[in-house]
């Protein structure tokens, strides 16, 4: 186990198959349905940006998919296994999640929270590869730099990209991120969606909550948009970032302009001045 | 420990204290008078080594509340423990029950029903938790009232609240010792899983911790020592608090590093603080409870002044 740790960590050699399907998937709280027939699959290397209007179930399809909530219907198969028959840390192996809002009150240092994605692999004292992997999590993020600093006195664009060097080190097939770039800056949103690229050029599979539709169109391979818990449409930026679907998905009136030379793509609303 | 020893109302050298706990293991001459060897071995000794045992368990259960609860204010009180095992001290006393068994017994009793009323499914809410824990401890609270108001005598009861180690004896320590460092060893088991639980209980559950089960865990055997030390010497206020709020500072957030060095911490300052509770108004000895709230409440209110966004802002 160990010596395959060591191995895939530097992401040069993730194993040759990691499929992520989704099917028929039904995801109720209480009694309100908020997921409805999900389908979909993500292969190795894939890129999925995820979109919708608020409310559209994007957080609680990330959810499902680690097992946070448990799905009514349907099922969610890794690698053609029903996740609901993995354990916790089989899960936490394969699958991390970049939450939404991370807020840390503890001194902890940078690399103290990072090595904490270590978790699933260790007992209750960190060994000399498990600081190792901490660390090769940390140079590919760009975070190394930063590790014996407190994790309270680091900077929004940081700490974001210290809680992604901590989902590295899970070592996982699958990255979930719920609005990555939500609270960031331009420079830093451009900076978090370029990893994530190259993480996924290395054969990760990343499914990534964004709300900036230019930058999803940009950077993702393939776009899921969900309305109202169902999917609206699936496929790539051009497929599905057409004025019809972005209208129909978040009810408004928008003009799209495609450039594709550069294989650029824009999403303007049509403001009513 | 040895100068705590040798402190009292008859004052006894370090040197002899030293000498006579040394005869156990290895021949020295008596020289000392024959009366101080009991008052050592069987008075001070014990007692001394009960303080430590619960500032050790009051202090690592706090410690283990307040990351698992992430609330700056756990105690280990703070579940209804130190209510429920009111309840049964003041019963014992009235009804001439043994005051250990029954007061550990509704300590127990008191925890069971705030854990139920919080568990939902089999989840456990946090803040549910808090608030039972207040709600069953005011309800316990106005039945020891009740009892202390019918019983004639109720000045037993009083002391007891105030926490105070002047019952201590062997068996005590033997008791107490097994249950308290097998439960604090069981929380130091949990140590890695209890940072982990500081990122939220989501968080931790993405990275591979059974989260529930984890505060199942750490809820029992931080209440089963606490209980362990209530049922032995009262209600002792502040140390569970303190300890670990001062350690942190001191040793950072890592439960591996703060667990131990908080238990160590807590049982110094009780054991400190019950001499000062023995000599401080001699020849009369007061409740124990009351120097560790005196000492502890202002040190407190200066660290929170000092330190303000060390927890939670």
């Amino acid at each position: 186990m160990v010596e395959n740790s060591v191995k895939y960590s530097n992401l040069e050699e993730s194993p040759e198959f990691s499929k992520l399907e989704v099917r028929n998937l039904d995801v109720y709280y209480k009694s309100r349905r908020i997921l409805k027939q999900i389908n979909f699959s993500a292969n190795k290397g894939e890129f999925i940006g995820l979109i919708g209007a608020n409310g559209s179930g994007k957080t609680t399809l990330l959810k499902a998919v680690v097992r946070i909530l448990k799905p009514e219907d349907g099922c969610i198969l890794f690698d053609g296994k029903n996740i609901i028959r993995m354990s916790t840390k089989e899960i936490a192996k394969n699958i991390a999640v970049v939450p939404q809002s991370i807020s840390i009150n503890f001194d902890f240092t940078v690399e103290e929270i990072v090595l904490m994605g270590r978790t699933p692999y260790i007992n209750s004292h960190e060994k000399i590869d498990d600081i190792k992997i901490a660390a090769q999590s940390m140079k590919h993020t760009n975070t190394y730099h930063l590790k014996d600093r407190l994790i309270t006195e680091i900077s929004g664009g940081e700490l974001q990209r210290v809680v992604i060097a901590r989902a590295l080190a899970q070592e996982p097939r699958i990255l979930l991120l719920d609005e990555p770039t939500s609270h960031l800056d331009l420079k830093y949103q451009i900076e978090i969606l370029e990893l994530l690229k190259s993480f996924s050029r290395k054969g990760l599979i990343i499914i990534a909550v964004i709300h900036d539709l230019n930058m999803a169109a940009y950077y993702c391979d393939k776009i899921l948009l969900l309305k109202t818990g169902a999917i609206s449409s699936i496929g790539s930026p051009q497929q599905v970032l057409t004025a019809n679907n972005i209208g129909h998905a978040f009810g408004i009136e928008v003009q799209i302009e495609n450039n594709p030379l550069k294989n650029f793509l824009f999403v303007f609303p049509k403001l009513k001045t | 420990m040895i100068i705590a020893i040798a402190i009292g109302s008859t004052n006894i050298s370090p040197e002899v204290v030293t000498k006579i706990l040394l005869y156990e293991f290895i021949s020295i001459d008596k020289t000392w008078n024959p009366s101080y060897e009991v008052i050592i071995k069987d008075i001070r000794l014990p007692r001394a080594l009960l303080g430590a045992l619960v500032g050790a368990a009051l202090s690592a259960a706090g410690c283990a509340m307040q990351g698992l609860l992430k609330n700056p204010m756990a105690d280990p009180y703070i579940i209804g423990i130190s209510s429920g095992a009111a309840v049964g001290a003041s019963l014992a006393f009235l009804l001439f029950l043994p005051v250990q068994i029954i007061s550990f017994a509704l300590a127990a009793i008191s925890i069971f029903v705030v854990y139920s009323i919080s568990k939902v499914g089999s989840k456990v809410l946090v803040d549910t938790l808090l608030l039972s824990g207040i709600a069953v401890g005011s309800f316990f609270g106005a039945i020891t009232y009740f009892i202390i108001y019918i019983s004639g005598t109720p000045h037993q009861v009083i002391f007891w609240l105030m926490g105070g180690l002047w019952t201590a004896d062997w068996e005590k320590v033997k008791i107490s010792a097994i249950m308290i460092l097998f439960g604090i060893f069981m929380i130091y088991k949990q140590g890695w899983n209890l940072n982990v639980m500081l990122l939220g209980e989501e968080q931790a559950f993405n990275l591979g911790i059974n989260a529930e089960q984890v505060k199942r865990y750490v809820l029992i055997f931080a209440s089963f020592i606490t209980a362990a030390a209530v049922s032995v010497s009262g209600i002792i206020g502040f140390v569970g608090l303190i300890i670990p709020h001062f350690m942190r500072i001191l040793v950072g957030p890592d439960h591996r590093i703060l667990l131990p060095s908080s238990t160590l911490a807590g049982a110094i300052f009780l054991v400190f603080s019950d001499t000062l509770a023995r000599v401080i108004m001699q020849p009369v000895e007061l409740p124990v409870g009351i120097i560790t709230a005196l000492f502890g409440a202002p040190f407190f209110i200066y660290l929170l002044r000092k330190r303000r966004k060390n927890f939670h802002g």
